[in-house]
């Protein structure tokens, strides 16, 4: 069904450029309903979703338990590119996925530590402890905390810790505008 | 008003997070789909993506062997002989503007910023659906039209040349991954 025929492809060529259109390959998929009839896909999926919840805390359990280990390696051997991305990966999984597991400000600490490791100049240099502080930080949220924790302290243990980050990836790169300017720019999350 | 039958639609998820990809699973089966097909890296994933021929690709960015972005790429090739027109969702937890610029670039339709949401996905895909955007083709860019704006006077050095007033009127991919909420 994804595919239509070679002959049912238009190509309009330009000076620079071709325009490419084709009927809609997708379009046997949508039927038109009335108002009456529409079921509620989003909330169907919402309730599968919330009935997973259950082994939400495990799953972060075991990205946590990675997260610990590549730290671990790092320290062992230093950031060669393998640990340094390895670090990275740990931290960047728990960033797209602790919110949707209730864990909301780790996903915060994560993404200032992806921060750090993306933007430091050298990693060698950043100071041992902003990273353990980072990781001790999701650890404990982890395994102390009960989930939905934006309203308690580790929310504002995850501002401090990005703010400490920030003011050290602003200071390291004073001299490299180009990193600045994505530091400096917003995300585009989802606010929660 | 629109209802999608995702039992005739079939999926290739691909990312390497075994939790994501069950996450992503439960939702598209809640939405309805039965073919929903996993790869846990880009490699395995263009194996599928011929083998199976998926309708739209899901796809985190960061994976082993070759991520999202490459994955994009290696689909969106004129003159392959699978289809390199199929929709790609790209959802990651990468969440700056540029990112969503190269994904773009790469010839990704939709771009979705986690943390997932039932919502932010089930838009993404009715938008697929609904509202396909036409291919360009130029010397080194093949994809959906990358122009969501109408802004036809636009005159700088990236305009297009030699043709009329294109009129596409659909909100921006970085508006989009904003308010995908």
């Amino acid at each position: 069904m994804a595919k239509n025929s070679a002959k049912d492809i238009e190509v309009e060529a330009f000076a620079t450029h071709q325009i490419i259109t084709q009927p809609n390959p997708l379009r046997k998929v949508l039927r038109r309903v009335e108002e009456k009839d529409m079921d509620d896909p989003v909330g169907r999926a919402e309730q599968a979703l919330a009935s997973l919840s259950g082994e939400f805390k495990d799953w972060m359990t075991i990205e946590v338990q990675r997260l610990s280990a590549a730290w671990t390696a790092v320290e062992k051997d230093g950031f060669t590119k393998i640990l340094r991305d390895e670090l990275f990966h740990a931290a960047h999984d728990i960033k797209g996925d602790a919110a949707t597991f209730g864990f909301p400000s780790a996903a915060g600490i994560a993404e200032s530590l992806c921060r750090v490791i993306e933007h430091a100049p050298d990693l060698e240099k950043v100071p041992a402890e902003l990273f353990t502080h980072h990781i001790n930080a999701i650890l404990a949220i982890v395994h102390e905390n009960t989930r939905l924790d934006r309203i308690s302290v580790s929310a504002e243990l995850s501002r401090r810790l990005r703010k400490i980050a920030d003011d050290y990836l602003a200071h390291v790169n004073r001299d490299r505008p180009e990193h600045l300017e994505v530091i400096l720019a917003p995300s585009i999350a989802p606010v929660e | 008003m629109f209802r999608i039958d995702f039992n005739k639609l079939r999926f290739l998820v691909c990312d390497d997070n075994p939790h994501m990809r069950r996450i992503l699973r439960t939702l598209l089966h809640s939405f309805g789909a039965r073919e929903v097909y996993e790869a846990e890296d880009g490699a395995t994933a263009l194996e599928m993506y011929s083998h199976y021929v998926p309708d739209i690709v899901i796809t985190d960015w960061a994976m082993p062997i070759f991520d999202g972005l490459e994955l994009a790429q290696m689909i969106r090739q004129p003159e392959s002989k699978g289809n390199p027109y199929a929709p790609i969702i790209m959802l990651t937890g990468h969440s700056e503007k540029r990112r969503v610029t190269v994904a773009r670039d790469a010839g990704v339709t939709e771009f979705l910023a986690k943390p997932i949401s039932a919502k932010g996905l089930y838009q993404r895909i009715l938008n697929v659906v609904a509202n396909p955007r036409p291919f360009i083709k130029t010397k080194t860019y093949f994809g959906p039209d990358r122009r969501r704006n109408t802004n036809s006077a636009y005159m700088g050095p990236e305009r297009r040349v030699g043709e009329k007033h294109e009129v596409l009127q659909q909100p921006s991919l970085i508006d989009k991954a904003r308010s995908s909420i």
